[in-house]
């Protein structure tokens, strides 16, 4: 399987993109093309370089080399009120959440409708309420503040802020880390959902192979800054890559010899 | 090492800091001056910064005027010139030690929140999340601290001046044997507007220097919790040495009025 399949028109692409710190090569040109409507995970062990790469994707960070595509258009360099503009079509589930702790659950949620889309509060207010309960979430948390909620709820109302204002794109910062299995079942069940719904391009990083096989279309693996598998989930049992065996069998030995 | 390498590598880091701080400052500044503006988080700040300042700034200022009393009432013994003690620790309060402690107060408790809780934010991905929700953290979290802290700051010297004065007259009365009425007349026809309207500058450009200093260490915070704990020191040192560089240059400049 070629780790870098010929994707016409893509979504979102990542070309030749290196990144290093000081003498540390975290990616050394890496290229990663998604299909419109797809949902690629990117697998790898911890410091292979994912979320480097998810922060280039969405323009957290800035590659060495390389470039960004978005629709064609490359978005490397692009900052100020254009940054913001692409970045409305962007949502992004953090591995912690990311929830602004002085602000209330539905402030959450509608923080991009109030402070960079110009809605009104009671328009956003409704719109975050019915986001709340696209995930499971009563009405009666909406008035709740991020500290009265448990990881999976706080997971929970991350994924309503995603989703809320109908994003092209969403990225997904290690969906499950902190949960029990079940509810990190439940997390992965209600992505599938989403990403379902709003027919958008997701692109997810994660070391949980549960997550990746329920909510990838396809699975691409990271590893010393290289993409070195690509494939369909379906195949990712098959792959014939030792890397990959050794990663989703959680081998100690093997060709990835970076450890704790 | 080589002693001249060592110079060199201090000298450059240095000038890195110096521009990165001045690039920092020029994005605060066009944030805040610019729209849109985010009114709630600027209205917040201005309680933060301002409101729940008033107690320590109010304090500091009553045992300083009442300390300076004392202390201009010895002074001016040895000169038989205690009656001027009312006019000299007015100026002294105005000119001086108002805007001053008032800021210093401020630097070690506003600069320190400030960097905290953007260190904070930083650690754990807030600022990240900012960016992804489409909203300029200058915007958010830089300019209304910064707006919130150069309005504020003169208000509150303007309270330390008058609670000052006020501990100097407290002393005076009790102790020293000063009339309180010839002592406030005494201050009031002794002190020229320039002596309160340049107190109130050097406090605008104070609370800039405090509310600067902790936005930018704790933006630039990194390396977790011990990294937002550096954040908070450097945030508070720095504010304080920047506010004693500026009080000099401020006061050589106003002196030739």
């Amino acid at each position: 399987m070629s780790a870098v399949p010929s994707i016409e028109s893509p979504k979102l692409e990542l070309k030749g993109v290196k990144k290093r710190f000081g003498s540390k090569v975290v990616l050394a040109g890496v290229d990663i093309p998604v299909a419109r409507g797809r949902s690629l995970v990117i697998i790898g062990g911890s410091g292979q370089g994912k979320s480097v790469t998810l922060k280039i994707a969405i323009g957290l960070m800035r590659p060495d080399a390389g470039k960004v595509f978005v629709d064609g258009q490359d978005v490397t360099r692009l900052g100020g009120a254009g940054r913001r503009r692409l970045s409305s079509q962007f949502g992004m589930l953090f591995q912690g959440a990311a929830l602004f702790d002085s602000l209330s659950v539905w402030e959450n949620v509608a923080f991009r409708l109030t402070n960079a889309d110009g809605v009104k509060r009671p328009e956003a207010r409704e719109r975050a309420v019915a986001a709340l309960a696209r995930v499971g979430l009563k009405s009666d948390v909406a008035a709740l503040y991020p500290g009265e909620l448990s990881g999976g709820m706080q997971k929970r109302v991350g994924l309503a802020r995603a989703v809320v204002a109908e994003p092209a794109i969403i990225f997904f910062d290690e969906p499950t880390t902190g949960l029990d299995p079940i509810n990190a079942d439940v997390i992965n069940d209600l992505i599938v959902e989403q990403v379902k719904r709003l027919g958008c391009t997701a692109v997810s990083i994660t070391h949980d192979m549960a997550s990746a096989r329920k909510i990838g279309d396809e699975i691409a693996m990271l590893n010393d800054g290289h993409i070195v598998w690509r494939g369909p989930t379906s195949q990712i049992d098959n792959s014939g890559n030792p890397y990959v065996d050794q990663f989703i069998h959680g081998r100690a030995t093997g060709p990835i010899t970076g450890g704790v | 090492m080589n002693p001249v390498r060592a110079v060199g590598r201090s000298s450059l880091g240095m000038l890195q800091t110096a521009g990165a701080l001045t690039l920092f400052a020029g994005r605060g500044v066009a944030a805040a001056l610019s729209p849109p503006v985010f009114l709630g988080q600027f209205l917040r700040q201005l309680g933060q910064i301002g409101y729940f300042s008033l107690p320590v700034v109010g304090l500091t200022a009553v045992f300083t005027g009442a300390a300076l009393a004392l202390n201009i009432y010895t002074g001016g013994g040895r000169f038989n010139a205690e009656q001027i003690m009312p006019q000299i620790v007015a100026l002294g309060i105005t000119r001086e030690l108002g805007p001053v402690l008032a800021a210093l107060m401020l630097a070690g408790r506003v600069s320190a929140a400030i960097a905290a809780e953007i260190g904070a934010m930083r650690a754990t991905e807030h600022i990240d999340a900012l960016q992804t929700l489409s909203t300029d953290p200058f915007r958010y979290l830089v300019a209304p601290r910064l707006l919130a802290a150069v309005l504020v700051l003169p208000l509150l010297t303007l309270v330390a001046d008058i609670i000052g004065i006020a501990g100097g007259w407290s002393v005076a009365v009790a102790s020293l044997g000063f009339n309180g009425s010839i002592y406030v007349k005494n201050t009031w026809d002794f002190l020229q507007a320039w002596d309160v309207g340049s107190g109130l500058i050097k406090a605008s450009v104070f609370g800039f220097i405090v509310a600067l200093m902790g936005c930018y260490h704790g933006y630039n915070a990194s390396g977790g919790a011990r990294g937002v704990g550096r954040a908070t020191t450097h945030a508070v040192v720095s504010a304080a040495i920047l506010i004693f560089a500026a009080d000099y240059l401020l006061t050589s400049l106003f002196s030739h009025k």
